[in-house]
């Protein structure tokens, strides 16, 4: 074998092979993340289940119950709600990991080689086992209430949440990027991901913004998640209709996110060492 | 002939300090940049702004490495071996140059990277290992050697963060010791645990080389690489000085930078540290007779004569610190120590040190001298600037074993 060492010359591609030859590493770090989130603490994995749950309760009581906000089809408002709270709560988990991955592993950026993408990329895993864990509890939910899924919803659903995570992950190795030199990304992102959280239909549903079609047109296009929300729910809980368009719309601009930050990851990753 | 396993032709690496650090490009930095530019250029001009410097770690750098060769790169502090290693490691790309590279390189740069001190020894084993490059399988072949070698073994589970610093040290140092790669890359991770475990590990990397593999080893531990490797590389801020055998560039490095006899310290220096307004000028090692010399002999009187600048009448403080060739202070003298007060007799003073019988080993030594003023603040400090040597073999006599020698008095009880 034979390689060489050269500085960087403009457009660099996607080293695939080297990513795979890493695989190990993927899982050793994701393992990492996952073991010592709960060491030394009583309730553990319990968790993962505690705080969805308490989550769903207070905002059906404060937004359904006092606002008087409604699903608009029908649905039972929490699990209405809880849809639109767990894939939220992925795309935000996902995006805080995965924009603070390289700032956090600085010292292992600075001391070893392995394609930085891991980093991000093991932080999007940790959000996948969460996500699959507060999946459950939706599907528990969908039993109280006698729901079930439709073939297409089905079908469509692994659609759905890779959207979400093109979505996720490219606005997170924008993120991530940023971050490594700028500081303020630590600060400025979750105060964003707050407020995005009240400009995507996780609370109430998209038609609760027909009569403000500027910004619903603003918000299908610009943030995929609604498109995937509102799927999901229209898919999955069968009261409202399925809508093909939106799912194009939200698909293609998840996509170009994260073509966009891949490459932006790349074009920066080699000074991470030096500036981090 | 085969191709060498490393060659490095030319290779340069730029850093940016001070302010106006330049951001690394993107599209939006380059459009922001020409127009910031021409404000910058406006500032500059009509305000202090400060500038952005070039700093060159490394500067044509230029060596190869053939499969099997036990290389040791060696310098003074600031002389760009750690970058040369990240450079090698792609942790950080040069600004200049190519590097060709036959083999798999595996870096130790840091002990213990990606330890984390939640988890427990064992889970880091496998972590660490998988970081260093290898595999889960290769990881389970060699578990129960890397703890043998760590001497953990009842603490494998409990979490690293509970272990003293040594066994932390021990364990990392026992996964790195058993990657297996074509090339291995060490920076200066010897300088942990206690002398016994630092010899074990020196072994292991003796090894390493033994078997065939190619060991490039950074260190400040002169003895180490002279018993690991046959070749050395000297390099000197940024650039490289030498490249020969190991003995002789280690004794290169050793005696750079020191005159012997007399020293001129009027100018730049090296190993020069303090701004204050009295100054060292010149630095003589003479004999009882006043005359120059550089080489003593045990016993023998040694006088030291200093030049000092500044104003007349002023008070100082001078310390002169005498090392040997491991770094080690063997003696150390200074006026206050002794009791004496020092004021300048005219701008321009001569002290004159006399240390009436020189209690040293054969060997080489080196001179620090240390300026104060009055209040003990220190003014002016050059660092292993003069070099002597002391010679006894005419006097038949060998080397203690002790850092000083003192002659004894031996009588036999009568009766």
């Amino acid at each position: 074998m034979e390689y060489t060492i050269r500085p960087p010359k403009g457009f660099v591609r996607i080293n695939w092979p080297e990513l795979w030859r890493y695989r190990d590493l993927f899982l050793v770090l994701a393992w990492r993340d996952l073991s010592v989130r709960y060491k030394q603490t009583v309730l553990g994995v319990a968790w993962a289940i505690i705080q969805p749950v308490v989550t769903m309760v207070i905002f059906t009581f404060i937004f359904n119950r006092m606002a008087n906000i409604q699903s608009g089809d029908g649905t039972p408002y929490p699990i209405f709600l809880y849809t639109g709270q767990l894939l939220w709560q992925y795309f935000s988990g996902t995006l805080t990991n995965a924009s603070n991955a390289m700032v956090a592993n600085a010292s292992l950026v600075q001391k070893v080689y392995f394609p930085r993408l891991i980093l991000p990329i093991t932080a999007a895993m940790t959000g996948l086992v969460d996500f699959a864990i507060a999946s459950l509890i939706l599907a528990g939910m969908m039993i109280y209430y006698g729901m079930m899924p439709g073939l297409m919803g089905l079908m469509v659903l692994p659609l759905l949440i890779l959207t979400a995570i093109l979505c996720s992950m490219g606005v997170g190795l924008f993120m991530a990027s940023l971050n490594v030199k700028y500081r303020d990304v630590r600060y400025a992102l979750p105060f964003a991901i707050n407020i995005l959280m009240y400009i995507t239909p996780v609370i109430y549903p998209v038609t609760m913004l027909n009569n403000h079609p500027g910004v619903k047109m603003a918000m299908l296009w610009l943030n995929p998640m609604s498109g995937v929300i509102s799927n999901v729910r229209a898919g999955l809980l069968g009261h409202s209709l399925f809508q093909w368009d939106i799912l194009g719309i939200s698909l293609l601009v998840s996509t170009f996110y994260f073509v966009i930050g891949l490459y932006y990851f790349r074009a920066t990753e080699r000074y991470f060492a030096d500036i981090a | 002939m085969t191709l060498p396993i490393i060659e490095i032709e030319s290779i340069g690496k730029k850093y940016q300090i001070g302010a106006n650090r330049e951001k690394y490009l993107s599209l939006r930095d380059q459009l922001a940049k020409t127009t910031q530019g021409a404000r910058k250029r406006f500032m500059a001009k009509h305000h202090h702004v400060p500038q952005a410097e070039d700093f060159w770690a490394l500067e044509d750098v230029s060596f190869s490495v053939k499969e099997g060769e036990a290389v040791g790169i060696i310098g003074r502090n600031g002389a760009g071996k750690s970058t040369l290693l990240k450079i090698l490691s792609q942790i950080t790309p040069p600004t200049k140059g190519k590097i060709t590279c036959r083999g798999r390189i595996a870096s130790l740069l840091e002990v213990g990277t990606g330890f984390h001190p939640e988890l427990t020894g064992r889970e880091n084993i496998f972590l660490n290992g998988a970081i260093l490059g290898m595999t889960r399988g290769e990881i389970r072949r060699k578990f129960d050697e890397i703890v043998a070698f760590a001497e953990v073994d009842k603490f494998l589970d409990t979490p690293v963060k509970r272990y003293s610093s040594g066994m932390y040290v021990r364990l990392a140092f026992a996964v790195a010791a058993h990657l297996d790669p074509e090339i291995l890359v060490i920076d200066e991770v010897l300088a942990v645990g206690d002398a016994e475990f630092q010899k074990k590990c020196l072994n292991k990397m003796g090894n390493v080389a033994k078997q065939g593999r190619t060991v490039l080893f950074v260190s400040h531990n002169m003895g180490a690489v002279a018993e690991l490797c046959s070749r050395g590389i000297l390099l000197s801020r940024g650039v490289l000085r030498a490249d020969a055998k190991a003995s002789e560039v280690i004794g290169q490095y050793l005696s750079s930078g020191t005159g012997t006899g007399m020293i001129d310290l009027t100018g730049n220096v090296e190993e020069r540290t303090g701004s204050g307004p009295l100054r060292i000028t010149n630095l003589m090692t003479m004999e009882k007779s006043r005359e120059t010399r550089s080489v003593f002999e045990f016993g023998e009187p040694l006088l030291v004569a200093i030049g000092v600048a500044g104003k007349a009448g002023k008070e100082f403080i001078l310390g002169v610190s005498i090392r040997n060739h491991l770094g080690q202070v063997i003696l150390h003298f200074s006026n206050s120590d002794d009791r004496e007060k020092l004021l300048m007799a005219e701008d321009q003073t001569s002290v004159t040190l006399e240390i009436p019988s020189l209690p040293l080993n054969d060997g080489k030594y080196f001179m620090t001298i240390w300026l104060g003023d009055g209040m003990n603040i220190m003014n002016d400090r050059v660092g292993n600037c003069l070099s002597f040597v002391v010679d006894s073999t005419h006097q038949g006599q060998c080397k203690s074993q002790g850092l000083v020698r003192v002659p004894g008095k031996w009588i036999i009880a009568k009766g």
